[in-house]
């Protein structure tokens, strides 16, 4: 039975997708301009997977991420001061300073980390999904990874427990086309990751990862099997990333074609929903241009609270290696 | 054993090694609700080693839990159930087998806590099978405990005893961290004195077996009882050695090793693993920075030789480091 999104539901969605949106390009003008250690791996032009799917998850469900995580964290409900804090390395940041962009995480709404592991999340969602079983919940847990992640053993590992023990798992493949540089014709023999799903005895679902209305459709069903414990769903998503595998421009190698990203920036996540929402007279452009302000706005601001807030005290090294009773 | 807690009227219980295994998982998971125990034929039956024999049928499937022969996803099981409010018992059939978890142990187990700002507890513990001797041969056999020693936000025991095993256990699950528990294969029919009930073996804190005055013989796990037997026959050549049983890898009693090593001035060190890179590099190292005034002879070192765990009997018999092999090279140090 498909969930149709409400309005509300719609203009949710929408928020979190510019949510990210701008959180990502603020991100890589910081990283590009040197303001920031460390890389920075991009969510943009993926934006309709975590909003679509976030839409369906509380606070209490679990989720893991991959390297490119910051969208996860928005879509989940991460604040902007404490995520750009930790991009900075403060010790205001969500990880206090000691996880950065590849581990960004937040307890408190379920979030456990982006993976700086290729497919590092996949097991650790399925342990969760089992938490929440073996703890008698109606919790749900989703792991999100890559088309280049579905050809590590992980993912077959935990995809077979998964399904073997019906657990609330939400194996969400976001298909951007691309293994970090290599194209997934060169790095798979198939062209649907969701095929795998067959072999360990779950639905697959292919859907348009750049429609946001699709994806929580789809996402919608997969939660609700596996709150109603019928077991887990794989739900790939096909989609592109706008930018570089790190950074925005990144290291400039050519595996890509511009027209074919400009191909796919025509069918910009953000640009089609609102072109839904306008249409549907749902929202205004006057109304989206004034949620795009706030927004950015917000990142401004908590942009500027990163640069002001001070950097982890080195004398604090060693917190945090193990939990020490109080 | 010194923690026994005996009544005066009762001769002490004994128990094998496998048996105390046993005995400390079944009073973990009657003490935590929150506990379960996942891995290879661990449930249906009783763990290739026995020592999960009858757990199933008293705590049942929810609680103990066979898994598929998916070492990724045994380990990610423990680390993403940890996470959210479970305290699993994990069971790593063979020691070797690390090589198929360890992105799940070394880059996710040990440091997800510390990535995410102390936000994380995991109070997971792993219960994996070490050591040779039984012509499992190269792939069943080995001490691999410094690949796991190796990686800071991991605890890491190994017990020698029935005692300490059943003890060390009990403590792993009460912890809050991530803590390995090295089994030994050779140990298992190993008879020794185990209370009833619950009880801890302190993590991070060594036991002196026996008290010498002039040499300090180091050892964990299994080597313990070779290292004992070794001392009383240095006796012989005049040489009255201090036997130490680590019991936990890591964190360290490095105190009660330097306050040893400071009243014998000559130390020892034994261990099953090979012994380039080993453990005992480390040990070495610590007792020359913290007590090297007081060292009347250079650190020795017995471990296996540079060599995969051989198959044939007598090709392992001379592998693995022994009684004998600890009095030659103590004899070779002292010049005695």
């Amino acid at each position: 039975m498909t969930i149709q999104a409400t309005d509300a539901v719609l203009l949710d969605i929408h928020e979190r997708m510019v949510r990210i949106r701008i959180f990502e390009e603020e991100a890589g003008k910081l990283m590009e301009n040197g303001k920031v250690p460390g890389a920075l791996h991009l969510y943009v032009g993926q934006e309709a997977v975590a909003a679509g799917v976030m839409a369906h998850l509380k606070d209490t469900d679990h989720i893991t991420s991959t390297h490119r995580g910051h969208g996860h964290v928005v879509a989940k409900g991460g604040q902007f001061n404490e995520m750009y804090a930790e991009l900075y390395g403060k010790a205001a940041g969500y990880c206090k300073g000691r996880g950065g962009s590849m581990h960004i995480c937040n307890m408190e709404i379920g979030m456990l980390g982006a993976n700086g592991i290729v497919g590092g999340g996949i097991p650790i969602a399925m342990g969760a999904a089992f938490s929440k079983k073996f703890r008698k919940t109606k919790e749900v847990a989703a792991s999100f990874f890559g088309d280049g992640a579905s050809n590590e053993g992980s993912f077959h590992e935990a995809a077979n427990m998964a399904a073997l023990y019906k657990l609330p798992l939400i194996l969400v493949c976001e298909n951007n086309g691309f293994g970090e540089y290599t194209r997934q014709d060169n790095h798979q023999a198939i062209v649907d990751v969701a095929d795998r799903a067959a072999g360990y005895g779950m639905p697959g679902v292919v859907v348009d990862g750049m429609d946001a209305i699709a994806v929580f459709e789809a996402a919608g069903e997969a939660v609700a099997r596996a709150r109603n414990g019928e077991g887990p769903t794989l739900l790939e998503c096909k989609t592109y990333r706008f930018y570089d595998h790190v950074g925005v421009r990144g290291m400039g190698l050519s595996y890509r074609t511009d027209e074919e990203v400009d191909a796919w920036k025509r069918r910009d996540p953000i640009k089609l929903l609102e072109e839904k929402l306008i249409e549907q007279g749902i929202s205004t452009k006057r109304k989206i241009s004034a949620v795009h302000k706030r927004v950015r706005d917000e990142a401004m601001a908590a942009i500027k609270f990163a640069e002001d807030s001070p950097l982890p005290d080195p004398d604090g090294l060693l917190e945090d290696v193990y939990y020490e009773k109080a | 054993m010194a923690e026994a807690q005996l009544k005066d009227d009762q001769a002490p219980r004994k128990l094998a090694y496998v048996n105390a295994i046993t005995e400390g998982l079944h009073e973990v998971l009657k003490e935590q609700p929150e506990a379960f125990l996942a891995g290879e034929d661990v449930a249906g039956a009783g763990s290739v080693f026995g020592y999960t024999s009858g757990l199933l049928a008293e705590f049942g499937e929810h609680r103990v839990i066979d898994t598929p022969i998916s070492e990724k996803g045994i380990m990610g099981l423990g680390v993403g159930a940890a996470a959210t409010g479970c305290r699993p018992i994990i069971d790593l059939m063979f020691m070797d087998f690390l090589g198929e978890c360890m992105d799940e142990v070394a880059n996710q187990m040990a440091k997800m806590r510390y990535m995410f700002g102390g936000h994380a507890r995991l109070p997971v513990t792993v219960l994996t099978m070490s050591g040779a001797g039984m012509s499992l041969a190269a792939q069943h056999s080995q001490s691999l405990e410094v690949w796991l020693t190796h990686l800071p936000g991991l605890k890491v025991v190994a017990p020698a005893t029935p005692y300490d095993a059943k003890g060390l256990i009990i403590s792993a699950c009460r912890d809050d961290n991530p803590v390995f528990v090295l089994l030994n294969k050779l140990s298992l029919a190993l008879q020794g004195e185990v209370p009833e009930g619950a009880y801890e073996v302190e993590i991070g804190k060594a036991n002196v077996l026996r008290e010498g005055k002039n040499l300090t013989l180091i050892a964990y796990s299994r080597m313990v009882h070779e290292a004992m037997q070794a001392a009383d026959q240095l006796k012989e050549f005049g040489i009255d050695a201090e036997v130490i049983d680590l019991r936990s890898l890591s964190p360290l009693d490095t105190d009660t090793i330097v306050k040893s090593v400071k009243k014998t001035h000559r130390a020892v060190i034994v261990h099953e693993a090979v012994r380039f890179s080993g453990f005992g590099g480390e040990l070495a190292a610590q007792i020359q920075e913290l007590a090297f005034d007081y060292l009347d002879a250079p650190v020795g070192r017995v471990g296996a030789p540079f060599s995969p765990v051989p198959y044939s009997p007598s090709l392992e018999q001379s592998y693995m480091p022994n009684a004998k092999r600890i009095v030659a090279e103590t004899r070779r140090l002292l010049g005695v």
